[in-house]
């Protein structure tokens, strides 16, 4: 049928019959519905949160209350903070999406990291010394007030410049 | 066309955007888009009844957990203002100027659906394939069911260093008992226990300092069971005092590739090796030159390799032949130099050359209106990340344009009241997202009942039938 046949058409349809979809889905749902990342209940005593603040990429400081044992990935999903494209893979080790710097301080309280997240850290776009996965981080108590700065971009590298596979 | 846009419909001015393609660039542009603005309404349009690309058909059985991306790409999909439309083939069963004129914008992310041949005689012999097939194969692409690729041979030839080219050795090479337990298909499960493979070769031009597979997929491979490594140390030779000038990324791989190589083993490990029965190993400064057939000429024999010299370093560094060949024996040879893109659709622009759709920051060049993401943009190269990346940089153009007024949307546009008319009238009967949903329980039953993520329908007839399409 041509084009503007199916046009002429149209405008007789009745828009009652032009059905819509009714099932509304908020924006927050995106990242929370389904998944449950935080291992466990945890009492909302302000005693047992760690304060963590994050540097958005636009320079602004975000800061939030966590509990012990949830990583910076759970954070981010909980607290709805919205990093453009942030845990890709779902804290799986699979890409480098949740990159995170740190000071040079806070980076060795963070402790030794594995050759696995080493492995997919290395290909994180802007990767630093002070660089970690914020999957990977887990919360305590001695980590309170930490900084976490979400890097310029979460390109991975596996990019080549000559257009190689 | 000379339709007033006002006499009817406009149920509203809202932007309508028709995405062509589902994996991840579609649903990531899609995803950026309707987060945005309250008011873009997309349309996803698919050619396959299934969703999701190269996600579904391209990333290895054994990595799932890089397939999470499709929950978040189900929440796109589910959102009110998103609608999915599969079983429509655009360029043929309705046309990119139709969909332009039916949407305020087009952004084309239908990807790359050939692959880049290698240009020797003997790549049509029968035991020759591309990695884009196999990998189809293996992952359940309809149009690769029929490949049934011969695995009767001891020797398979690699052609490529990327990741590609490790996923097609690793799954050659896996313990079978590994591969039951994935979503790998049938038909490939049942052709790998009887395949005879033991040794695989990757080949690439340059050196080990120029391989393109990243570390993750590195020590996967020397760290298969039943495996042992198998390489020429003296192509190792300088790759010692270039290593503290490398940046820590590619630092790490090199020392990994080179201990592999080149190191005597801890006495474990030794035994280990011992008692593996499959080899592989990179082969380096080698390009095909020729494939052999068999005496009968019914399929490959072996393969000509010349040797090659770096002139220059880093990733700069640049393949001279030597003038010396070498031939090996093989009865299988995949190639995995790079997928490519095709054009769909006569009235858009493209470059041949470099087989993409000519653009500026996702802005197809000369002409309003369009826009692409994902590997059509800016060549088949990177992971979902990448194109992530990639597909918010299109999203944010449109969004520009339409800002700056360079996107006109004062005039309400029909969208897919237009293209479902359209479809019908040409017998086109497109599925749904929840009709997707019903494809996906029933894979995913199928595939419980032999312990299994899922099992993949392996046809559309099969799809449509199922749907009662």
């Amino acid at each position: 049928m041509a084009l503007v046949t199916a046009m002429r058409r149209l405008a007789q349809v009745s828009l009652r019959e032009f059905s819509r979809r009714s099932t509304a889905v908020s924006w927050g749902a995106f990242h929370t519905a389904e998944r449950s990342f935080t291992t466990g209940a945890q009492p909302l005593r302000s005693d047992n949160k760690v304060t963590v603040h994050f540097i958005n990429r636009d320079g602004e400081k975000i800061t939030v209350k966590a509990s012990p044992g949830d990583s910076l990935l759970d954070v981010v999903i909980n607290e709805d903070l919205d990093f453009d494209g942030f845990g890709a893979c779902e804290g799986t080790l699979a890409c480098s999406t949740c990159h995170l710097v740190f000071n040079e301080e806070m980076y060795k309280k963070l402790g030794p990291v594995t050759d696995e997240e080493m492995d997919m850290l290395d290909l994180a776009y802007g990767l630093t010394e002070t660089s970690r996965l914020g999957c990977q981080i887990c919360l305590t108590k001695s980590l309170e007030g930490m900084v976490a700065r979400v890097p310029e971009s979460v390109a991975d590298i596996r990019q080549t410049k000559d257009g190689s596979a | 066309i000379g339709w007033s846009g006002k006499a009817f419909l406009s149920t509203s001015c809202c932007p309508k955007v028709c995405i062509v393609g589902s994996g991840p660039a579609g649903f990531y542009t899609a995803q950026h888009l309707i987060k945005a603005r309250q008011d873009v309404e997309v349309d996803i349009y698919e050619r396959l009844p299934v969703p999701f690309g190269l996600v579904r058909f391209g990333v290895a059985p054994d990595h799932p957990e890089v397939k999470n991306v499709i929950n978040t790409f189900t929440q796109t999909a589910k959102h009110s203002r998103c609608s999915f439309y599969g079983n429509v083939n655009v360029g043929k069963d309705v046309t990119v100027g139709e969909l332009q004129q039916a949407y305020h914008a087009v952004v084309l992310s239908y990807g790359a659906e050939g692959n880049r041949r290698v240009g020797v005689p003997g790549e049509d012999l029968r035991g020759v394939y591309s990695a884009k097939d196999f990998v189809g194969w293996y992952n359940g692409m309809p149009s690769c069911r029929e490949l049934s690729p011969d695995l009767s041979c001891e020797t398979a030839v690699i052609l490529g260093q990327g990741n590609v080219a490790l996923d097609v050795a690793r799954i050659l090479l896996s313990p079978l008992d590994a591969l039951k337990k994935t979503d790998i298909t049938q038909p490939a499960l049942e052709a790998l226990a009887e395949s005879q493979v033991r040794k695989v070769l990757i080949v690439g031009r340059r050196g080990p300092m120029q391989v393109a597979c990243t570390i993750k997929e590195l020590r996967e491979m020397v760290n298969l069971p039943g495996t042992r490594p198998e390489m020429v140390a003296a192509d190792f030779e300088g790759v010692p005092e270039a290593l503290k000038d490398l940046p820590r990324p590619r630092k790490r791989l090199t020392e990994l590739l080179m201990k592999t190589a080149v190191e005597v083993p801890g006495d474990k490990e030794l035994e280990r090796r011992k008692n593996a029965t499959k080899i592989w190993g990179f082969r380096f400064y080698r390009s095909p030159t020729e494939i052999f057939a068999d005496p009968s000429h019914s399929r490959t024999a072996g393969i000509r390799l010349a040797v090659n010299r770096l002139e220059g370093s880093g990733e700069r560094a640049q393949a001279v032949l030597t003038g010396e060949v070498e031939d090996v024996s093989c009865g299988l040879v995949i190639s995995s130099i790079g997928y490519k893109s095709l054009p769909i659709d006569p009235s858009v622009p493209f470059d041949s050359r470099r087989a993409i759709v000519p653009n500026s920051v996702g802005r197809v060049h000369q002409a309003a209106g369009l826009y692409c993401s994902g590997w059509l943009k800016t060549g088949p190269t990177g992971v979902i990340a990448t194109t992530m990346n990639n597909s918010f940089d299109t999203a944010r153009s449109l969004l520009e344009d339409v800002d700056s007024g360079t996107l006109d949307i004062s005039t309400g546009k029909p969208g897919s009241q237009i293209v479902s008319m359209l479809l019908e009238e040409r017998g086109v009967k497109p599925v749904t997202f929840s009709d997707w949903e019903k494809i996906d329980s029933l894979e995913m039953r199928k595939g419980e009942a032999c312990g299994k993520p899922r099992e993949k329908l392996l046809t559309v007839e099969e799809m449509l039938k199922i749907l009662h399409l």
